[in-house]
């Protein structure tokens, strides 16, 4: 055996591949519950993948066949309704995994130097993951699928000049049909994924090339022991690999319940008017995005102008690329920031919440006021942050890890 | 292979001009790939007029036909309602039309042909939601005036001629499709007079 390994290993670097990514690769010694969600990402992807694929062998892309396609899928296939619910709270739980990824780099500092690229790259993933929900969202035709995509392509009609037709190429037709329907079936199920398993590729070696941050933001390749090995560090296998697994245990059990007992998630997994096909004479009476896109939709609602809601709505994602700039202070974890920090990522945090709320709720005068007032906090966050950053007094760090 | 010293001069100019030569290669072959996405010959078809007979329509009553795959409203106004179209032009965005969405033969008072029938195409400007008509209930959403149409979506106002009120997202009145009347009881949408489709 080891002889046919040495063979292979001449040829291709298989286990020192594994070595440094798994086997020998120094992961800080202190991380806690928040780094569950870098590998049960992967985890969702791989669960979207391939009940995806499993889904495409009986989905018909067509706007005659696709929403009785999806009741084939549920009434007829074996398993079918499994492999559905899989794939649709799958994405569900795949936007609340990254969510909650993301909130880890924020309290932790992960998107500072040297982890800038690997940030960004991260920013590009949760990007394209929102084209990929999106395009699979129109694909069982249903009411919500129709108009929602009809509202969201809509959106590049705000761009001057070009807008209108920029859309028309966008959906093939003067409005969403079947044409719009295979494009986006061909995106969802083969272009996106692929340059989504690009980007992981990217994040993760950008992540192992500069080593992962830990919960003090302390930089552990400043402390090695003689065989060059940091001293604050265990390897990842076997000690995060069955840490993870008690993760994915416990991910299981919640994403489990959700499949068998709740699988449209009170209507915000899966909207009530998707369950009637398209109608594109017929708008629904409120129409919403699903709840990880809220945050964003209340934003665009929130200004008063076409053109203006729609440069909020992408500024509001386009800024976080820059954030490894806009904090400027040299302390990357929140343990050892000031308590005013502290408030304004507690303020972000909570204002995205409640603009998630709000996007889901129908406009009033009332919605409309408090969502301008939670995108103004939004982006304050990080206007608060350029400026206080730079002379922000912190706690000192310390020269090693410590366990909490 | 000869030993004659290397020219960095002419390397680098042939580098350049086959580089030049291969993106815009690169360039032109992205063409069928960007072009495949406009509107196919079949989708540009189903594109064609609809003719559409209007006697039976009644005082009040709107009825929807679809081009273009769009719903396009045609509304029967009563002489009241178009005469109470001007009261209301302090509080709407363009009460005189002068942004382009409606042909040039309905610039005018009730953005129509006709006065007593409004055709639009029934798609908000805002997000392209469609407006629910409220024949009697408007009054709740625009105080004094008894009806009109409103976005369900994102809360805009239009009134009988598809004008767009003032504060509400959508920025611009409802489109006026392209049309003419056959004769008294037909009117052909979709399409110019005299213009073959």
């Amino acid at each position: 055996m080891s002889g046919f390994l040495d063979w292979v290993e001449e040829r291709i670097p298989l286990m020192k591949t594994y070595n440094k990514h798994v086997g020998q690769y120094p992961a800080p010694k202190n991380f806690n519950f928040w780094y569950y969600f870098g590998s049960l990402a992967m985890l969702v992807l791989v669960n979207q993948l391939l009940t995806g694929f499993w889904l495409t062998m009986n989905y018909v892309p067509t706007a005659e066949g696709a929403f009785a396609s999806i009741e084939y899928i549920m009434r007829d296939v074996e398993y079918g309704w499994l492999l559905r619910y899989m794939h649709s709270s799958g994405a569900s739980a795949f936007f609340i995994v990254v969510y909650l990824h993301m909130t880890r780099a924020l309290l932790y500092g992960s998107y500072k130097k040297p982890r800038e690229l690997l940030w960004i790259f991260g920013v590009i993933i949760f990007l394209v993951l929102m084209a990929e929900a999106f395009m699979g969202y129109l694909l069982p035709w249903g009411q919500m699928s129709y108009w929602g995509a009809q509202v969201i392509i809509s959106l590049f009609g705000a761009i001057p000049i070009i807008g209108d037709d920029l859309t028309l190429w966008i959906r093939g037709d003067y409005v969403v049909s079947g044409v719009t329907l295979t494009r986006f079936f061909a995106l969802h199920v083969a272009v996106l994924p692929l340059v989504i398993c690009l980007l992981v590729f990217l994040h993760i070696v950008a992540l192992h090339e500069v080593g992962s941050n830990n919960p003090d933001g302390v930089d552990i390749k400043q402390n090695k022991d003689e065989n060059g090995w940091p001293v604050d560090a265990i390897r990842f296998h076997p000690y995060y690999t069955v840490k993870d697994l008690v993760g994915v245990a416990g991910f299981l059990f919640l994403f489990c319940y959700v499949i068998f007992f709740a699988p449209e998630g009170g209507g915000y997994f899966l909207e009530k008017p998707n369950f009637e096909a398209a109608n594109p004479l017929k708008t629904p009476e409120h129409i919403a995005p699903v709840w990880y896109f809220t945050a964003f939709y209340a934003m665009l609602r929130a200004v008063p102008d076409k053109l203006g809601g729609v440069i909020v709505m992408f500024g509001a994602i386009l800024i976080l690329f820059f954030l490894p700039w806009i904090d400027r202070c040299q302390v990357k974890s929140i343990r050892y920031r000031h308590w005013y920090h502290k408030l304004n990522l507690a303020q972000f945090g909570v204002s995205f919440v409640i603009l998630s709320i709000l996007g889901a709720l129908p406009a009033t005068s009332l919605t409309t006021i408090m969502s301008q007032l939670f995108t103004l906090l939004y982006f304050a966050f990080f206007m608060a942050l350029w400026w206080y950053s730079p002379i922000e007094k912190t706690k000192p760090v310390p020269e090693r890890v410590i366990y909490k | 292979m000869s030993n004659a010293p290397i020219d960095i001069g002419r390397r680098k100019f042939l580098t350049t001009t086959t580089a030049v030569v291969g993106g815009i290669g690169m360039a032109a072959t992205a063409v069928p790939f960007l072009k495949s996405w406009s509107p196919s010959a079949k989708a540009k078809a189903a594109g064609a007029p609809v003719e559409v007979d209007i006697s039976k329509i009644e005082l009040g009553q709107l009825i929807r036909v679809e081009w273009r795959g769009k719903p396009v409203w045609l509304v029967r106004r009563s002489d009241e309602t178009v005469k109470s179209l001007q009261d209301t032009d302090d509080r709407l965005r363009d009460p005189s039309s002068e942004e382009a969405q409606q042909p040039s033969y309905a610039t005018n008072a009730t953005r129509s042909i006709k006065p007593q029938f409004l055709i639009a195409v029934g798609i908000c400007t805002h997000l392209g939601c469609s407006p629910t008509y409220l024949p009697d209930s408007f009054s709740e959403q625009v105080e004094g005036v008894p009806s009109g149409f409103f976005c369900p979506c994102h809360g805009s106002k239009f009134d009988m001629a598809g004008r767009v009120y003032e504060n509400v997202p959508a920025p611009l009145n409802l489109v006026i499709p392209p049309h003419y009347y056959v004769n008294d009881n037909t009117v052909m949408i979709g399409v110019e007079k005299g213009e073959t489709s």
